[in-house]
């Protein structure tokens, strides 16, 4: 059996979303700007598109979403144009973040502060969340753009959007979410939270890879990042790419659709998994599962190395992630694991679990199996579980230095 | 980055088959005891190196026969990735059999070509070195205890990159032999900071005494004072004309004969100096000076400390030379 439960990464494209796609291929594939035939044949495709979408995360006919290539193109839109627009031509100079934010997010703004703009990045709590007072007191009248990410990629956590949304309209400052994981995962109903600009993509809700999207609330003012011909109003410039936006429209009509029931089915897979895997002594789950994304298990195993970890279950056909250490090629710490104010042994321990909603329960109980499997023979190689103690002299009490 | 790099490599499909079949079979994974090898007349010593909060750990168990200081068993528990299994694994193995005094000069480098399938690739890419390293750690950390010395005590030199063993006297050489201007180009001759790129610079995967972006400044530094200094030796030493020489080559020569001779008496009184230009005329050459910090107030700055620097310059470079304070 294969079990693919990185989910939280990527998403198999579901086949009735192919299938939406294929036509635009080599039979309607036209430019949609152009005035004969061949233009106009797919306009009905990407109409129906956009009311999917729209309708997908309830946005006002008012409100613009701009098709991008991607949330990493659409989260750099957002902080470059901003810095643009409110900083380098307006009186602002500074952004508040999280620690815990996407690379998109977090590169971004260490190449803002390479150009003078002052970041501030907020700390999350034990349970991975950023608390909305937080917010609240790093907010000055300099402030142009705070960036929350809605759920943490990692953890799956959720932040309080609706609160942090209050804040920044009663300061009068724009707010900005990163929603890549909670679009097609949990509701995201815009006209009940405020929010200005939110970035999702495609990809992570069964939709292809390389088409993503950012909302604008009341097509507001932001200036362009792709400049080029008039496209999409002249705000993101590109040939329309025909087949991923269908694409996408249609994946997140089939994520969005019945979501609460396809959450509860997710939910009662993932927490039936989570029970049996926190039955292994030494083990805990980060964050509080009533306020997480229904489909996402962050796990610390002690005495198992992440990478060691998923090795293992690779070698049983189960496709895991963790930010470990030595999984990642700049052989860091996984920094949310460090953020959430876990030791660093979790920052070594932890494997991410995230399913979808093709995830069978034949999967979960043959996973169940194998992760256990897992952790019975990396403990046994394990020196964290060794009886025979150090010779006088020979322990370690800490993490030490490879000095001389 | 060029065309291998767009898609990047797979970590571990650079692993050699040895690396894998190792991770999912350690043969030397286990424990010895103390009462068991007291059983057989023979000592155990166990070492830790590393821990769980560094991302990796491995205790390291000898039995060893007292009378020849052979080891006769070892064994290895390890927290770690594949490559850290694996090089335990083989570390272990490489151990049983040898003399703690032989044991002790096992390097990682050897565990590595040790876990290759072909001796011309490399068993793991560049930034798994690290997790060899440990293996050289524990040894020493363990024949340390047997020999009840300190583990310290068997590094000859200073090791800068542990990846590839490259020791501080060798880089200075390097840079020096080859007027090495660059990181990159110090791992282009040397490979150190190729692989876990800890030595390179502060905020790596680990702290280090060394680094190579400081060593790589402070041998640049050293080369050129010594430049200088080889400059004005040759001036004064009358091998070279000043009158002839390029306003560059008068402005490094003036400057190292002050940082010779008269500079560091400056600094003492917190003050220094600075050449802003040199104008050759019929005949005099008219050297303009800016004096800093301190000696912009000092009185003698226009008397004794000036008539210093124009008569040391006047000797050891032209008599023609007139020293003018702006």
């Amino acid at each position: 059996m294969k079990v693919y439960l990185d989910n939280n990464a990527t998403t198999m494209c579901d086949p009735l979303v192919v299938k939406a796609m294929e036509p635009f291929y080599s039979e309607v594939y036209g430019n949609p700007n152009s005035l004969h035939k061949y233009g106009t044949a797919p306009h009905p495709a990407i109409t129906k598109a956009i009311d999917q979408v729209y309708t997908a995360i309830n946005a006002a006919d008012a409100d613009d979403v701009i098709f991008t290539s991607c949330a990493t193109e659409s989260n750099n839109w957002v902080l470059q144009s901003v810095w643009v627009d409110h900083i380098l031509n307006g009186d602002k100079n500074h952004i508040v973040t999280t620690e815990v934010e996407h690379p998109s997010i977090l590169s971004t703004c260490k190449f803002l502060e390479d150009q003078g703009v002052k970041v501030t990045y907020l700390p999350v709590n034990d349970q991975g969340v950023v608390e909305a007072h937080t917010v609240k007191s790093f907010i000055t009248d300099k402030t142009a753009l705070v960036s929350i990410m809605w759920a943490s990629n990692e953890t799956g956590m959720i932040n309080p959007i609706e609160e942090i949304g209050q804040i920044c309209k009663e300061k009068g400052v724009l707010f900005h979410s990163d929603a890549v994981q909670a679009v097609g995962k949990i509701p995201v109903d815009l006209q009940s939270v405020h929010v200005d600009f939110i970035s999702f993509s495609a990809h992570k809700f069964h939709g292809p890879k390389g088409v993503g999207a950012l909302y604008i609330r009341n097509s507001q003012a932001l200036s362009p990042m792709l400049h080029g011909g008039e496209h999409m109003g002249g705000r993101r410039s590109g040939t329309l790419n025909v087949p991923f936006i269908v694409g996408m429209g249609e994946a997140m009509e089939l994520a969005t659709k019945n979501i609460q029931a396809t959450m509860s089915k997710i939910r009662a897979k993932r927490d039936r998994l989570e029970d049996s895997l926190v039955e292994l002594h030494d083990t805990f789950v980060v964050g509080d599962r009533q306020n997480r994304t229904p489909n996402t298990i962050l796990i610390s195993i002690k005495g198992v190395e992440g990478e060691g970890m998923l090795w293992d279950l690779n070698n049983g056909q189960i496709g895991a992630s963790t930010g470990s250490a030595c999984a990642s090629a700049d052989l860091e710490a996984n920094t949310v694991m460090l953020a959430i104010g876990a030791d660093n042994e979790l920052a070594h321990t932890g494997i991410r679990l995230s399913l979808s909603r093709f995830t069978t329960d034949e999967e979960i109980e043959y996973t169940i199996n194998h992760f256990k499997e897992a952790v019975a023979r990396l403990r046994m190689i394990s020196s964290s579980f060794a009886k025979q103690a150090p010779t006088k002299g020979g322990e370690v009490q800490e993490c030490e230095l490879h000095h001389h | 980055m060029a065309k291998a790099d767009v898609l990047g490599e797979s970590l571990w499909d650079a692993y050699s088959n040895k690396v894998t079949t190792l991770m999912n079979n350690p043969q030397h994974q286990g424990e010895i005891f103390d009462a068991e090898a007291e059983e057989r007349g023979n000592k155990l010593i166990v070492a830790d190196f590393g821990a769980e909060s560094c991302g990796d750990a491995v205790r390291l168990y000898w039995e060893i026969d007292p009378k020849n200081d052979k080891i006769v068993n070892s064994k290895f528990k390890s927290f770690g990735c594949g490559t850290a299994i694996a090089s335990s694994d083989v570390m272990t193995e490489l151990c049983i059999g040898k003399t703690v005094q032989e044991a002790v000069k096992i390097t990682n480098i050897d565990v590595e070509l040790a876990l290759r399938d072909d001796p011309e690739t490399p068993a793991v890419p560049p930034q798994k070195m690290h997790c060899s390293v440990m293996a050289y750690d524990v040894i020493k950390k363990a024949a340390g205890l047997y020999m009840g010395v300190d583990a310290e005590s068997f590094e000859e030199e200073i090791i800068v990159c542990e990846c590839a063993r490259v020791s501080l006297g060798t880089l200075q050489e390097v840079i020096k032999l080859n007027d090495l201007k660059t990181v990159e180009e110090i791992t282009d001759y040397t490979k150190a900071g190729g692989f876990c790129k800890s030595c390179i610079k502060p905020g790596g995967h680990e702290a280090r005494e060394w680094y190579l972006v400081d060593i790589l400044a402070d041998t640049r530094k050293e080369m050129d004072t010594e430049k200088m200094k080889a400059a004005a030796d040759a001036m004064a030493a009358g091998g070279g004309n000043f009158e002839e020489m390029t306003l560059v080559q008068q402005i490094k020569a003036v400057d190292a004969v002050i940082d010779e001779s008269v500079r560091q008496f400056l600094v003492m009184d917190g003050g220094d100096v600075e050449i802003i230009d040199i104008k050759k005329n019929e005949r005099t050459i008219d050297i303009y000076i800016r004096y800093l910090g301190a000696c912009g107030s000092c009185e003698s700055s226009s008397t004794g400390t000036l008539y210093a620097i124009e008569s040391t310059l006047q000797e050891k470079l032209s008599d023609k030379i007139k020293v003018l304070p702006i």
